[in-house]
């Protein structure tokens, strides 16, 4: 009895279990190799930290770094902003017939890629775009202006992708919060701002952070958007971590690049998670 | 003596529906007022009027003499109690307490001292630190209560708190709010549609059914004095029949049942010989197995068809020979009528003086019917 149950076990754990071994595992550890290792003199492959150490060394491949960081930190605050009010609105104002035709709205850009999404914007705001056509015949602008390949560009595209992913797990949360509780708050002397700050944020701040780290990780792995819509002045990490892979074929160098980028995403949510007082645990569920 | 909240004809429309249909009423201060009515009769939406939650479509609703339209909820001098206490789940009880004051603005150490000395009047000194669901029903009740009164709200409004507690808690809860309420002297509006809550803790009672006031009055005067049919069957157990006038001199009336029993009763107002009417009798009212020396009792016969033990409310329940009338008969409990079993034949008497007869109305008669069941 006692072997069957473990046989069983292990028969449907099999597949998860190879899954994580053969296609994360292993090759995590072969790149995790990969990044310590250079070509000597010889051209034989030896343990170094020269790729580590190049890193460091280059000013625009940390500068890189810190500014994917940061305006990954930007992109999931901005989303967040925009986010709360959305979630909001769809599970405590609007009309509950009404709910599931918005999350329908919400749904429905992503039904269509993120790569013909992204053309899309590139359509409405390049040099000879929509948006210049009617500024122009309106008078507004005597000649088109570039919109795209800045920084504010890229987070717009950024926020617009990652936007779902914050609002249902916001929404999830909303919909347990009782609505007598915002009423005795208000009842009892809070303005709608300490409501927001008393009530609603400390009871959605599971979802808060579930949704944050989401669209963080999404954002700081993104390579479409940066690409498209950045351009060669808003360079973002992963297209560093491209053009080592696929530019200069120096797979060394780009493995350590993604380990590097790997510790980022686990330092930043570490710390996230410290600072908002909740566990991974509790927050996955 | 002050009137701390006044309701001057207000009506509340959702599109077609009316909850709440030219109410007016008056609560002087300190006093326990409630309103008792069916669930659906509008009671709950009138109370999120006077907090704030809700504004009337006509009428006036004045604090202290101050008209309160337009006013937000958190600029009233008043504070509900929920029906589910809304207690914040993500504070403990000290910070539930000490909400409304940080939301004056309040310096830290008056707010402390506040929180402590309300804590100890609803005796739960010491409980500061704790989680609200590491709570008893009651104690998240008293926390409920000690979360508004620490604000001094001019009337304090409950919209049925005792709802979710279990019946022990709950008899033992009305007695408490009632001494906390005397001990405070706060003006408390209390909604419930429990009359036996209404009756042990009020002052004055509203019994409001279908969006109107059918009676506002003293606890004792609804249960012996009922205005209309429905505060007569909604208010405490009733019986009742349904008859004629066969005579009528002043406030003395001679009342012929459909089902041929004729009885002797008082009448609020004189009514034609024929007119049709419905004579209310209490449980209480009617006298098992009468001493023969009392002259002046209707009587009549049934046949017990149950007897319904329920300590020192008991009652049979009993039906006159060949007709399925049901009626409920207090039996005291001092072993006199143990005698008594099943299917046996006793005579009922009972005074004039007891009985409460209004004239006939069909249709109002059947939906209040219809509520009770419900």
């Amino acid at each position: 009895m006692k072997n069957q149950k473990r046989w069983v076990l292990w028969f449907f754990l099999s597949p998860v279990l190879l899954w994580l071994v053969l296609l994360i595992v292993l090759p995590q550890i072969d790149l995790l190799t990969m990044s310590f290792h250079v070509e000597n003199d010889d051209g034989r492959m030896v343990w170094s930290f020269a790729n580590y150490l190049t890193f460091f060394q280059e000013p625009i491949y940390w500068l890189t770094f810190v500014r994917t960081a940061v305006y990954s930190i930007l992109v999931t605050f901005l989303t967040f902003i925009i986010a709360l009010p959305i979630a909001f609105y769809i599970t405590k104002v609007a009309a509950p017939k009404f709910q599931g035709f918005l999350m329908m709205l919400l749904l429905l850009p992503f039904w269509v890629s993120e790569l013909v999404r992204v053309y899309g914007w590139m359509i409405l705001l390049r040099e000879s775009g929509v948006i210049n056509h009617f500024l122009i015949k309106l008078g507004l602008l005597n000649k088109p202006v570039e919109m795209l390949y800045n920084d504010a560009t890229m987070i717009m595209g950024l926020v617009y992708t990652s936007m779902l992913f914050m609002v249902i797990p916001i929404v999830s949360v909303l919909e347990s919060l009782d609505n007598s509780l915002i009423e005795a708050a208000y009842d009892l002397g809070a303005d709608m701002w300490s409501i927001l700050v008393k009530i609603i944020i400390p009871h959605a701040i599971p979802g808060i952070v579930s949704g944050s780290i989401v669209v963080f990780m999404l954002t700081l792995g993104n390579y479409l958007t940066p690409n498209l819509m950045g351009g060669k002045n808003s360079l973002w990490f992963t297209e560093q971590i491209y053009n080592q892979f696929i530019a200069s074929f120096n797979w060394n160098q780009g493995a350590a690049f993604g380990f590097l980028l790997l510790v980022l995403s686990s330092l930043v949510i570490w710390i996230g998670l410290k600072l908002t007082k909740q566990n991974l645990k509790k927050v996955v569920q | 003596m002050q009137i701390d909240l006044a309701v001057k004809n207000v009506t509340k429309k959702f599109k077609d529906f009316i909850a709440v249909n030219n109410v007016s009423f008056e609560v002087p201060d300190g006093s326990f007022f409630s309103i008792l009515g069916p669930s659906g009769c509008g009671k709950t939406t009138l109370l999120r009027m006077i907090a704030g939650l809700t504004e009337p479509t006509e009428g006036a609703i004045e604090i202290r003499g101050e008209s309160m339209l337009g006013i937000a909820p958190n600029k009233r001098p008043v504070n509900l109690i929920f029906q589910h206490l809304a207690l914040f789940p993500m504070m403990n009880v000290a910070e539930n307490i000490a909400f409304g004051l940080r939301r004056r603005r309040e310096n830290k150490t008056a707010i402390k001292t506040k929180v402590q000395k309300i804590l100890e009047r609803v005796d739960l000194a010491g409980f500061g630190q704790k989680k609200t669901d590491q709570l008893s029903g009651g104690q998240r009740q008293r926390v409920a209560i000690a979360r508004c009164l620490v604000l001094e709200p001019t009337v304090l409004l409950l919209d049925e708190p005792l709802g979710a507690l279990d019946l022990k808690l709950r008899e033992q809860m009305k007695v408490e709010l009632k001494k906390l309420q005397a001990k405070v002297g706060t003006t408390f509006v209390y909604i419930t549609h429990d009359q036996s809550e209404a009756l042990v803790m009020s002052d004055h009672v509203a019994v409001m059914n279908q969006g109107v006031y059918e009676q506002i009055d003293t606890p004792q005067n609804l249960y012996s004095n009922p205005k209309t049919p429905f505060v007569a069957r909604f208010v405490g157990d009733n019986n009742s029949w349904c008859g004629r006038i066969r005579e009528c001199q002043d406030d003395n009336a001679e009342i012929e049942t459909d089902e041929g029993a004729v009885f002797r009763t008082k009448i609020r107002k004189p009514l034609p010989p024929g007119a049709a009417v419905d004579l209310f009798l209490r449980p209480e009212a009617m006298l098992i197995q009468p001493d023969a020396s009392l002259s002046a009792l209707n009587r009549f016969e049934v046949v017990v068809k149950d007897i319904l033990f329920d300590g020192a409310n008991s009652r049979l329940l009993a039906h006159p020979p060949n007709t399925d009338t049901e009626l409920l008969i207090a039996l005291p409990q001092n072993r006199q009528y143990d005698y008594i079993k099943k299917d046996d034949k006793i005579e009922i008497g009972w005074d004039a003086q007891s009985g409460v007869c209004f004239p006939h109305t069909h249709g109002k008669r059947k939906k209040s019917e219809k509520q009770e069941i419900a």
